[in-house]
């Protein structure tokens, strides 16, 4: 394959999904073909930039707070104070990690009522696993040697995390960031059964009048989604990694 | 000055260093040697207080060096160590700088020391100031690891095996560098190894240790000469003995009158470079140059092996 070849498609892909957002009246006739009863062809509830928008916007919100939380406690049980937590925030982590979303919903909406919270709290249990894991991993598994000069130097503590750890593990906790936002897009879709504006609500309209060009616009914006930011991520992980002579993977 | 005042470490029930007292005289080279597990790196580590002693006391000019707080302790002290330790995600000269910008030093001042040090290890600061560690070699590395260490001028410096992971051309050079910079700073260095060869050739003094307990601390010719064990014989090499009595010696020292045919050998060659040269060249005697590289006398086989046999 041509070295051009990926970053033309990524181009490709990103000019198609904006036009889609923006302007979906023009592909009505690809779409077309789908529906029957002369059922509309473009979702008419709403616009489908600002379920875009609001979708992307749950999704960063939950990621935000999952990251903060996820990492404030990894680096909490990695020091020597926290150490003895560390096997109760695993398990507790875990939890959040086994609870299905549909059930955190149904549990979340007597508490905090319809809309955008509950959606918010299922995304951010469901994104502190991933984060919270490779947080650790990148934590524990720093250079020996680099963490002794850092000390053997007179670091303090608050020195060697902020200078030394945290931007050694920085690629690992990006990878678990990426993971956590990929998972949340998807999750997220879940959240429109509750009344939360995102992209879900396109395919559950799709679902109910069976109209298969609902399902298949929601379905591909997402997964437009999806593709694009699991790439950019990745491309901030190799960029740093390279940076500490870590090679590509 | 390093007086260390019977200073124990325990862990649990093991004792990994027991009752060592002994003083460093500045602006000297210690070598503190053992086998692994001997003990050695954790003396060490207790003198920056990277590990703090069960018992006993550690002055450094005098003073305990548990009357600051750890890390402001170990910012005056010099720590290199095996494998270089450098920080992969910054550049030479922000490694180099890592103690310096700690103590709050301005701008101008750590640019300046950090290029001084690093022409001084022939590291051109515009070329190599901005690269990341994993860009350089091996030797390249290490030398960044003692800049760094070297960087806030401090008057001791510990080294943990810090030639460990080098092939024996750039250790060689890297021991002649260390020599050099010792001289011109005039820095207490405190070197761990368990290389016998780089103690002798780097030591003031050696320490040799064995099992947590300090067997013998004297100069290398004691060592060499009255082993105070059998532990410290074997460590010494019964085979090696002569030659590293005579990798002592400079050959300015051995030197005879007279004068001698073929290729000559400066004076401030050790003993051992001209038995060696002897031996292979099959010649009698070597003559033997001044700094300004005239013949000033000459070097006999025969000298040396008198010189190379157990002191009285």
């Amino acid at each position: 394959m041509k070295a051009w070849l990926p970053s033309l498609l990524r181009l490709a892909l990103v000019m198609l999904l904006v036009a889609f957002v923006t302007n979906p009246g023009w592909f009505e006739p690809l779409l077309k073909p789908l529906t029957e009863n002369n059922a509309p062809v473009i979702y008419n509830q709403g616009s489908l930039l600002t379920l875009t928008l609001l979708h992307l916007r749950t999704v960063l919100i939950a990621t935000v707070a999952a990251t903060i939380v996820a990492v404030a406690l990894a680096i909490l049980v990695t020091r020597p104070a926290g150490a003895e937590f560390l096997p109760l925030s695993r398990s507790l982590v875990n939890i959040g990690q086994t609870f299905p979303p549909v059930a955190v919903l149904a549990l979340a909406v007597p508490a905090v009522g319809f809309g955008e919270k509950p959606t918010l709290i299922a995304l951010f249990l469901y994104g502190l696993l991933p984060i919270f894991e490779n947080a650790l991993t990148g934590l524990t598994t720093l250079p020996a040697n680099v963490v002794e000069a850092a000390r053997g130097a007179g670091m303090t503590g608050w020195q060697r995390l902020t200078k030394v750890e945290l931007p050694l593990s920085a690629p690992i906790i990006l990878g678990g960031i990426r993971l956590s936002v990929v998972i949340s897009l998807a999750t997220a879709t879940i959240g429109s059964t509750v009344a939360a504006k995102t992209l879900g609500e396109v395919i559950i309209a799709g679902l109910l009048s069976n109209n298969l060009a609902f399902i298949l616009q929601g379905g591909l914006i997402v997964a437009a989604l999806a593709v694009l930011i699991y790439d950019g991520l990745s491309a901030i992980e190799r960029y740093t990694a390279r940076r500490m002579g870590r090679g590509a993977e | 000055m390093i007086e260390i005042e019977g200073i124990t470490k325990r862990y649990d029930a093991t004792t990994v260093v027991d009752d060592v007292s002994m003083v460093i005289e500045p602006r000297t080279i210690a070598v503190i040697v053992g086998t692994s597990g001997s003990g050695k790196t954790t003396l060490l580590r207790m003198i920056n207080r990277l590990v703090e002693p069960t018992s006993g006391i550690i002055k450094l000019d005098g003073a305990d060096n548990r009357s600051l707080p750890g890390y402001e302790l170990r910012r005056s002290i010099g720590y290199a160590i095996q494998g270089h330790g450098l920080f992969p995600h910054r550049t030479v000269a922000q490694n180099i700088a890592t103690v310096p910008v700690l103590l709050g030093w301005d701008k101008d001042r750590i640019k300046a020391r950090v290029d001084e040090l690093m022409t001084l290890y022939q590291l051109d600061p515009e070329a190599f100031g901005p690269r990341y560690p994993h860009e350089l070699s091996g030797g390249q590395q290490q030398r960044v690891g003692v800049a760094r260490a070297l960087a806030a001028e401090p008057n001791v410096l510990l080294m943990d095996e810090p030639f460990g992971a080098l092939d024996p051309i750039i250790r060689a050079k890297a021991q002649e560098d260390l020599l050099a910079i010792q001289k011109r700073f005039g820095t207490t260095i405190i070197l761990v190894t368990h290389d016998m060869e780089e103690a002798v050739h780097m030591g003031d003094k050696i320490a040799v240790m064995d099992a947590g307990k300090l067997v013998q601390y004297a100069k290398p010719a004691e060592i060499l000469a009255k082993p105070a064990s059998a532990f410290v014989e074997t460590l010494v090499g019964a085979s090696e003995r002569p030659f590293r009595l005579l990798s002592l010696g400079r050959v300015r020292d051995a030197m005879e009158k007279g004068s001698a045919e073929g290729e000559a050998i400066p004076g401030d060659a050790s003993q051992r470079d001209a038995l060696a040269e002897l031996l292979w060249s099959g010649r009698p005697a070597l003559p033997v140059t001044g700094a300004d590289g005239k013949p000033i006398g000459r070097v006999t086989v025969d000298g040396l092996v008198k010189r190379a046999a157990r002191p009285a």
